[in-house]
Parts: structure tokens; sequence; C-alpha cells
């Protein structure tokens, strides 16, 4: 008799072969294609990427929060625990939203409500999917406060955000987005907008936090120093294409698709790129993302590419394994030393 | 809160002044003699002459005036023309049918257009929006007076339903009363919701593409909630505002309703007055009106505050 | 782009401008044209077609002394349409004129802008009924009479463009080098003016044609001879009950009117949308 051979679980979240689209008026802009990858329990995976490169479509279309018009999924899937998302009823992501999956943003200025008080702002996600009255819920905001470490809690469930700073505004998002204990926190740029030492706090909390709600996380950044300190594994996406994927200690040690490399060139260690980008020049990467609108022939990254070279405009690249678990999609791939 | 309040009714008091001068003056901004273009064309140099010292036109312009504000502020609007009695009487006289009609205009209006322009914005771009805007634009297009018929012929005279004329006080019956309103109210009230449903669709759409919004639906919310917990209160503030700039909208209307409908109101009062050329009375009744609208300019001011907690005073 | 393209595309874009555009340019020629299509003389009086329901000959039927109400309802577009036109015109040069003055000359400005809201606190009916029961009912008092009520809204717009324009690095350059102050309104000032008082100038033409209506139908309007929409309402109202059509028909011509040019207020504010128009 063979021993019975457990069939690998699904993973908590998997995407296959994404397409996202938007309609623009010179026609379909295709934002995200064909990206595919699977995000086990517990496990925190970053994707990385400049503005406009599709990180942040992918990390809505999980929630299906794409707005549509103009967006829309034209094709591939999203399985959670091996359900397919795509299939799901409004009622039925409503239950999984802020319960299952919660997502914070990248602007805590923007991201609260400036009419509510931030106990009405927390509870009400804790009173819609466990059910909890008024007073249940506000007990939970609490602890939810105090679990975030925002000094005198009782005080601040009845502040409005605007008495906040952005620091205690993020916390305040992390509280709201863990109130129901989520599988999957989806976290795009969470740091990008606060001062560094801020930074440095909230990706403390979010460390500490993750080990104790073991939910897995979905961190969206630009910020390669960023990842570093959180991340497990990383992908890297470039023109609605993941270009790049790996354990994070192999593609940080030996990039293989000359953007991840361009991307450490520009951005050396935690914290400069606020600076950076208020400066204008977040990447030093010559050159400029393609427009999507059109189709693109051979390697997207081809123009602003160093390494380009005849093959590299005519043909695109597939993605292949060149280390164990690392992924990149590059003719040259295997002449990349590492750093 | 309270200190702010008494500062902002103190600031409405150089409008109410510079208000009285206008109302006042016009009198004597005039070509020819005032009191020769009240009297009308038939009358005598000797009606004349009486109607200019009935209304002190021969006294110097500030002399006249000061009478005037002395006399308002205790409570004198002067004496009618036609009728010899005092003009504040005759406005409280006719107070009730028109406060009646003014607010009950206000509350359909409201009813309507807040809904609607929510709607809109959350279906912006779609059939419904077009259709609700499309009724906005129809709306103030249209008169009072022909909508008012047009209520009529359909609800009284073709299905007969509703009464068509009169007002009825409320001390005679809760149930005679309404339905006496209910016409005149419903087409001042259609008439004033376009505006306010345009600006509350503005507004909502505004707010809809804020970050808190999305913030909102990632929590899973419905659109309900969305809608009314996350986005109205935010998108309160210029709809406050707009229904107080409305009121004066509003004050046309009732003077038209009022005659369409033969409701004895301050509208009638003064479309009376014109035929009669009555000064005085206009003049009072300008005053009044203005200061009413005054008045809910300075409670909208007011209210901002428990709307939106980021507005102290 | 071949103008037949260009038009394609505002249609796609802005058919509200169009489709107003064309009913408002349809009342125009009525206006115009109104002796060739108006059957007969608006103003004989034929005993024997006193409220005479509408047919082949009367349209809209015979009124209450039995003149044709068609032929009267097509004369009334020369009267709102001129009234509308008149105070569109007199309250913007009025109210351009007070906002510049208010925006460059700070002196003046708490005086006047302190009169304006005087004015704009005295609901614009009664202010035009009180100017008509002085000054006579006449055309020209009703369009003096709602033009003084519409100014304050022109010079406020007019004012805060100024105001915004003043903080603009172009405007102070060209002070500070020395152009001539007429220049500076002629070159900059006038200019970003156009697109925010055009708008709000047809919005104004809307409701003045609104306003001069309500006031000849509580009867301080164009002296009654005039057949004004808002008369010959005003004169059917009586018979509403056995005659509706003799109030609905020419209520329907001046709703039509009004919702043409508040169509092309709204599709000129959707097509020029700069920064002021937004506001309005």
């Amino acid at each position: 008799m063979s021993p019975a051979v457990p069939l690998p679980a699904a993973p908590l979240l998997e995407l296959r072969d994404l397409d996202v689209s938007f309609r623009t008026e010179g026609g379909w802009l295709r934002a995200v294609q064909g990206l595919s990858f699977t995000l086990g329990a517990g496990e925190t995976l970053a994707i990385v990427g400049e503005s406009g490169s599709g990180k942040s479509v992918s990390a809505l279309s999980v929630m299906r929060l794409i707005p549509d018009p103009p967006g829309k999924i034209t094709g591939g899937d999203i399985l959670y625990q091996g359900q397919s998302l795509l299939g799901f009823s409004e009622r039925q992501m409503r239950q999984l939203r802020g319960n299952d999956i919660s997502m914070i943003f990248q602007e805590p200025m923007t991201s609260l409500n400036p009419v509510l008080s931030i106990g009405q702002q927390i509870g009400e996600a804790i009173r819609l999917h466990q059910g909890a009255d008024r007073p249940e819920a506000r007990a939970r905001a609490l602890d939810m406060l105090r679990l975030v470490q925002i000094p005198e809690a009782e005080k601040r469930l009845d502040a409005y955000p605007h008495a906040l700073s952005g620091g205690m505004r993020q916390r305040v998002m992390i509280a709201m987005a863990l109130a129901c204990g989520p599988r999957i926190l989806i976290a795009d740029e969470p740091t990008t907008a606060l001062d560094v030492t801020i930074q440095a706090q909230v990706l403390d909390l979010m460390r500490d936090l993750k080990d104790r709600t073991k939910a897995a996380i979905l961190l969206i950044t630009h910020d390669l120093g960023v990842v570093a300190e959180m991340a497990e594994r990383v992908i890297v996406i470039y023109a609605g294409r993941k270009v790049e994927e790996g354990p994070v200690r192999d593609l940080l040690r030996c990039p293989r698709h000359p953007y991840t490399r361009g991307l450490l060139g520009a951005v050396p260690r935690l914290g400069a790129s606020l600076k950076a980008e208020k400066a204008g020049r977040l990447l030093e990467i010559p050159g400029t993302v393609p427009r999507l609108d059109q189709p693109i022939i051979g390697c997207a990254f081809a123009p602003r590419c160093a390494y380009a070279v005849d093959r590299c405009h005519r043909e695109r690249p597939p993605l292949e394994a060149r280390d164990p678990g690392h992924l990149a999609a590059c003719w040259r791939a295997h002449e990349m030393e590492p750093l | 809160m309270l200190a702010y309040a008494i500062r902002r009714l103190l600031a409405t008091i150089p409008v109410m002044v510079i208000v009285a001068i206008i109302v006042f003056s016009l009198l004597y901004l005039t070509p020819g003699d005032p009191a020769a273009v009240l009297a009308g064309e038939q009358a005598t140099a000797d009606d004349i002459a009486r109607l200019r010292l009935a209304l002190g036109l021969d006294d110097p312009f500030l002399v006249r005036f000061g009478h005037w504000v002395a006399g308002v502020l205790r409570g004198d609007l002067g004496t009618s023309v036609f009728s010899n009695r005092p003009v504040l009487d005759l406005i409280v006289q006719r107070l009730e049918p028109t406060v009646a009609l003014t607010a009950a205009s206000l509350f359909i209006a409201v009813l309507i257009a807040v809904p609607l322009g929510v709607v809109a914005a959350w279906q912006s771009g779609r059939i419904i929006d077009r259709l609700a805007m499309g009724f906005a634009v129809l709306g103030f297009s249209m008169p009072v007076f022909v909508l008012s018929y047009l209520l009529i012929m359909l609800l009284s005279v073709e299905w007969n339903v509703l009464p068509v004329q009169g007002y009825v006080p409320i001390a005679y019956g809760f149930w005679p009363w309404a339905t006496h309103l209910l016409l005149p109210a419903l087409s001042l009230g259609i008439v004033n919701a376009a505006l306010i449903a345009r600006i509350t669709r503005a507004s909502m759409l505004e707010i809809l593409g804020q970050d808190y919004i999305r913030t909102a639906r990632a929590k899973g919310l419905s659109a309900p909630a969305i809608l009314i917990r996350h986005a109205l209160k935010n998108a309160a503030v210029p709809i406050i505002t707009v229904i107080g700039i409305s009121f004066a909208l509003l004050i046309s209307g009732v003077v038209v309703t009022e005659t369409v409908f033969n409701i004895p109101g301050m509208g009638r009062l003064v479309v009376d007055a014109i035929l009669r050329r009555d000064y005085p009375v206009i003049q009072g009744i300008i005053l009044i009106f203005s200061m009413a609208y005054v008045l809910i300019n300075l409670l909208v001011d007011l209210s901002y505050g428990l709307f939106d907690p980021r507005i102290r005073y | 782009m071949s103008p037949r393209q260009s038009f394609g595309r505002l249609w796609r874009r802005h058919p509200t401008l169009i489709i107003g555009g064309l009913l408002l340019l349809l009342m125009g020629l009525a206006a115009v044209a109104a002796p060739v299509l108006g059957t007969i003389d608006p103003q004989t009086i034929a005993p024997f077609d006193r409220l005479r329901p509408p047919d082949g000959q009367f349209w809209f039927g015979g009124d209450l002394i039995g003149r044709d109400v068609y032929s009267r309802t097509v004369y009334g577009a020369r009267i709102s349409l001129a009234v509308g036109l008149g105070v569109a015109l007199f309250s913007i040069i009025l109210g351009l004129a007070v906002g510049l003055l208010s925006g460059f000359v700070r002196l003046i400005d708490q005086i006047l802008m302190r009169v304006m809201d005087g004015i704009m606190a005295i609901p614009s009916i009664l202010l035009a009924v009180a100017l008509i029961a002085l000054t006579g009912a006449s055309l020209t008092n009703v369009i003096i009479a709602i033009t003084v009520a519409e100014v304050p809204r022109v010079a406020r717009l007019a004012r805060s463009v100024v105001l915004s324009l003043k903080e603009q690095p172009f405007l102070e350059a060209a002070v500070t080098a020395g152009t001539p102050f007429l220049a500076i309104l002629w070159r900059h000032v006038l200019p970003n003016m156009l697109a925010p008082l055009l708008v709000q100038g047809t919005y104004i033409f809307a409701s003045a044609v609104l306003t001069e209506a309500i006031l000849s139908f509580i009867g301080a309007g164009t002296p009654p001879a005039i057949p004004s929409w808002g008369n010959i309402i005003a004169e059917g109202r009586t018979v509403f009950h056995i005659a509706p059509h003799l109030v609905l028909l020419p209520g329907l011509a001046l709703s039509i009117t009004v919702l043409a040019v508040n169509l092309v207020g709204d599709g000129l504010r959707d097509h020029l949308d700069p920064r002021f128009v937004s506001r309005l």
C-alpha cells in the first residue's frame, strides 16, 4: 500500500493569467496582462513596480474594486481558497471584503472619512461582518486602537481624522483593516506618504501584527527597501506584465532582469524614496513607461534598457526559471551577475 | 458657538441696512413724481397732493428715511394707501398660508431632490442619471404656473382627487388643510427640486471619487450604506447651501402659486398691492421677505458644523 | 478635420448644446418671421371666435375676445427673446463694470459688494415688482427691472475672476513691465472673462424669460396690450377649466424656450469648462 500522498493544498490566493483593461478615448488600455502568482497562508508577497505599472490595479482587482466603467477584468481568474472570485455575486464579494480580505491604502490623509469618528469607522466593519451591536463594536474598536499602539485610545475613539497625524491615521487604517481578523491583508504603498521615521514605526507595527494575526500580506510598493524589510517573496512588474519573481534574498542579491537592477540602483535604502519622488526623480532609469493602449512588440522594457539587443525589440522574452523559484523574462538573464 | 452665532447675526445688520436703504430709496429713484405714478392716470392734482402728504414726500430725503427706519424698528411698516390699515397688520393676517406653503414646498423639494441627486450620482452616466438630470433641466425651465395648471388638470379636473382653489387654516383641521395645500406645494416643490437635485448630484459625484469611499467599499459596505452614511454627509454642505439660496426662488414661486391657487397669503397681498399701487405694502413685504431670506441663510451657515466636524467656530 | 466631422464630434460630446441651439434657433426664427407665421393678426378682435377651440384656422384656438392665440404666441416669442437678450446683455455689461471696479479698486470693493449683497437679499421678483410699480409698466422698464436684479450675480463672478487672475504671475509680470492698465484689461483679463460670462449670460437669459412671464402673469409686467406669453397665459387663466389649451399651449412655448436656453448654457459650460465656469 502506497502511503497517501497529500494533495498540495490550494494556495490562499491565486491569480491566473489575469487581464485588466480600461476603456479610454483611444481604445482599450491594457493595464495588467497575463499576471499570475500565488499567495500562501501567512506569507508576505511584495509586488514591485513604478507607478502605472499595474500593481495597484491588480491589488484592487483581487477585491473586485476596479471602477467599472471604465475598468474591466477581461481575462484570467482570481481564486480565493480555490474558489473563483470572478463568479461571486456582489453580495458574496461584500461578505469577503473587510472580513476575509482587507486593504490599506497609500494616502492616510484622504482614505479616512472626515465626517465620521475613528470609533465609528473601525466599528462599522465589526458590526457589519460580526453582527456586533453598538457597544460591542465600540469595545472592539478600542481594543484595535490599543493593538496598533495608539496612545490615549479612549480619547481617540471619538476623535475625527483631521485631529490625527499622518502616522496615527495610518495606524487607524491598519486597525480598521485588521478589525475582523482577515486572512489576507492587501497593503497598497502603506508607508509611501509618511515621514521616514514614521515609515519605520509603521513597518515595525505591521511586522509585529503579522506575527500575531497570521494574516498573509500582499504588499504593493515601489520601494525595494520596504521589500527587504517585510517580504518573503517578490514579484516585479513592468508595463502590466510580470518580469521577475523570486525569494527576496535571491532577487535582491542577484536580480536577473535589468529593470529590477535599475530599481535597486535607484532606490538604495529605506526611506529615500519619498524625497526622491518629491524631487521628481523616483527612478533614475532613463525613458518612460510605454503606452499601454497600443500593442507592444518585443520586450516592453527594451527602449529603456542598457542591455537591449536586436532580439529584445522583436521578440518578447518568456518568463523562465534561472534558479529554483527565481524567474525572469529577459533574453540576457543568464548573463546577469550578482550585485 | 454662541459667540459665533451672535457675531454672524450682527454681520447681517449691514446687509439689512442696505436692503432697507434700497427698498426705501427706490421710491425716489423713479423718474418724475412718484406720487403721480402711484396715484395712477385718472388721479386729480388733489389726489396726488394728498398722496404726497401721506407718503411724506415733501420732507427732505434723510428726514423721511429716518422717520421710516425709526418706524420699522418699532414694528411700524407704514400704512396702506388703499385700506388705511397698518402694513404690519395686513402682513400678519396673511402670514399663515405663506409660511405653510413655503415650508411644505421646501419639504417636498428636498424629499424629491436629495434622493434623486444621490441616485443620479451613483448611476452617473447611466440611463437613470440621464432621466433624473433631464427631469431637473425640465423642472427649472418650466414656470411654476405652467406646472401648476398641468397638475390642476391632471389631479383635480381629470381625476378629481384634490381641491383646486383656496386655503383652509390648519385650525380648521389637519386634513382639509393638507389637501388644499398639497397641490400648490407640489408644484412649487417640483420646480425647486430641480436646482437642489443638480447640486446634490454634483456634490455627490465629487465625494464618490474620494479615497475614503474606496475605503468604505473595501470594508464590504453595501451601496446604500456608502451613499448615505459615507457620502451624503460629506456632500451635505453644498446641498444645504443651495437649499438656502433656493429660498429666494421659492419666494418668487410663492407669489405666483398663491395667485394661481387663490391662496390669501403674502404673495396675493403683494399682487393686489401692485394692482392698487399700494407702495407701502409692497415696501413692507419686500423688507419682510428679504429679512427672512437673510435669516434662513444665516441658519444655513450655522448648520455647517452639524455636518462637518472640521468646521469649528 | 472637416466641418462635418467636427459637428459629429460636438454632437456626440455635447448633444445638449446642439438640441438647445436648434430649439433656440427655431424660436428665434419664429420671432423674426412672426408676421409671416401668424395666420391672423394677433390683435384682431372677433366676437364670434370667442373661446373657439383649436382647429385648422385657429391652431391654438381663440381667446376671451376672439383673438387668435397661435398668432399671439408667435408674436410673444419676440417679447420673450427681446427681454432675455436685453437683460443678458445689459446685466453682463453692468455686472462686468461693477466686478472690474470691485476687483481692481480696493477702496470701493467693500462698499460695492455690500450693495450687491443687499440687492441679492431682495427676492428678484419683488425687486422687479417694486421697480415696475414705480416706473409704470412698459417693455423697457421690465428689462431694466430684471437687469437690476441680475447684476449682482455677474458682478460677483467678474470680481472673483479678477481676484484669481491677480494671483497669476503673468499679470504681475505685465504690471511690473509697465503695461498700461487698459492693455492689461484687454489682453489678459477680458479673454479670461469670456467663457464664464458667456455661460452665466445664457443662464441669465433663461431666468429673465421666466421672470418676465411671471411678472406679466401677476400683472406687473409688460402692459396687457402686448401679447407676451405671461399676458396670454394670465388672460387664459380665468377660463382654464373650460379652455385649458389657452394656458397650456403658450406655456409650452415658454417652457421650450427656457429649456432651450438652459440646454445651451449646460452645453457651453461642459464644452468650455474653464476653471471659473465649474463654480457656476
